[in-house]
């Protein structure tokens, strides 16, 4: 065998080698992967900058009447925060309303502090060169409900009525694509590039672990995302027209999905792409 | 003045583990406005960890680290209580310096 017989069986043993790498690499999944990506930074998510911000949102006095947030009933009690993310969507009897986290803060920045909900509404979601302040608010509240399992009930005839206008608005078809939430996820297994997409309607972990994640700081916007904010994309994504923010119909497909979610321990805010 | 820093530090088995969440742009100066301006370059150029007045980390960050960099690395040594200070200069000249108790 000369050199350059020597420098090609190397090469074949190099290729076959790579190959081999390559093989053992493709049985795990991107998704894998992106576990393990989330796994290796789970400890420094850049939402945490966020519920700092929203904390000291809470605390500060604001708006026209000078108040605070902290007597702000999100459903349990004037004040309580701990483990209150994971009860809502609820009614409220105040309002006679069902809500979820960002309408029932609407409220609260309403009536306590004296803002105009058309303010703060106008801009209800951060982007990359201002922050929210409903939106930093939303990501203190949910933090305070790490850990804790989702219960959300439908024993009221509102909370009832929400979840089925929920469910239907999740199954309704329309649009210039003739899509419904439930086009792209109510079947197990199928995916979007190479994000799985999670079966909302009928499998019970997806569900969960869906709704469980969300609000969710996004690595590629560099910045914490409301549910409010999850669901108005996906109705872009759909073609659909913007939902108004904090709306009645954003609120039941919130409490049909929060409903779905019973039993899990929400894990919020989480770390998305 | 920066904003803050969040720094995790645990010893296990005589090795202290840092984890240090920073808070900032880390503008490439490469990325244009809608309008077309440039936006400016800002990003972190150096961390520097200490514990106990010895220099355990120093690091040179660039354009490519992206925005609220998170980093985790390990020291021999540590003990619990003892402190590990953390500070990062931005090429405005800008810094922040934070400190953590190493936890059990």
């Amino acid at each position: 065998m000369n050199t350059s017989n020597v420098n090609k069986a190397i090469l074949m043993l190099a290729l076959a080698a790579s190959c081999t790498v390559q093989a053992a690499e493709n049985e795990t999944t991107d998704s894998d992967r992106i576990a393990a990506y989330r796994e290796m930074i789970s400890d420094g998510n850049p939402a945490e900058f966020d519920e700092m911000r929203g904390e000291e949102l809470w605390k500060t006095a604001a708006g026209p009447n000078q108040a605070t947030l902290e007597k702000c009933d999100l459903g349990k009690g004037p004040g309580v925060v701990k483990g209150a993310y994971a009860e809502l969507p609820r009614y409220f009897k105040d309002t006679g309303k069902v809500q979820d986290l960002e309408s029932r803060l609407l409220t609260c920045m309403t009536t306590l502090q004296g803002l105009k909900e058309e303010d703060i509404s106008a801009k209800p979601f951060a982007s990359e060169k201002k922050a929210s302040d409903i939106s930093s608010l939303t990501t203190y509240v949910v933090g305070q409900s790490k850990g804790i399992k989702m219960a959300v009930s439908v024993k009221h005839p509102k909370e009832k009525e929400a979840y089925e206008i929920g469910k239907r608005i999740f199954n309704y078809r329309a649009g210039p694509y003739d899509f419904a939430c439930s086009t792209c996820h109510a079947t197990s297994g199928v995916r979007i590039r190479m994000q799985d997409l999670p079966n909302l309607s009928s499998n019970k972990k997806d569900a969960q672990s869906a709704y469980t994640s969300w609000p969710a700081y996004r690595v590629s916007q560099g910045l914490t995302r409301s549910f409010q904010w999850r669901l108005n994309d996906c109705f872009r994504q759909q073609r659909f027209p913007e939902p108004k923010f904090a709306s009645e119909a954003t609120v039941a497909l919130t409490m049909f999905l929060a409903v779905s979610a019973n039993g899990a321990k929400y894990d919020g805010p989480g770390l998305k792409r | 003045m920066g904003k803050p820093m969040k720094i995790r530090a645990a010893v296990k088995d005589g090795v202290t583990e840092v984890k240090i969440l920073m808070q900032h742009e880390m503008e490439t100066g490469l990325r244009k406005e809608a309008d077309g301006t440039l936006v400016p370059a800002w990003f972190i150029t150096e961390v520097k960890a200490q514990y106990q007045g010895r220099t355990v980390l120093e690091a040179q960050f660039g354009q490519s680290i992206s925005k609220n960099p998170y980093l985790l690395f390990h020291f021999k040594g540590g003990a619990a209580g003892e402190k590990v200070t953390v500070s990062w200069v931005d090429n405005k000249g800008d810094t922040r310096t934070d400190e953590v108790a190493i936890a059990a």
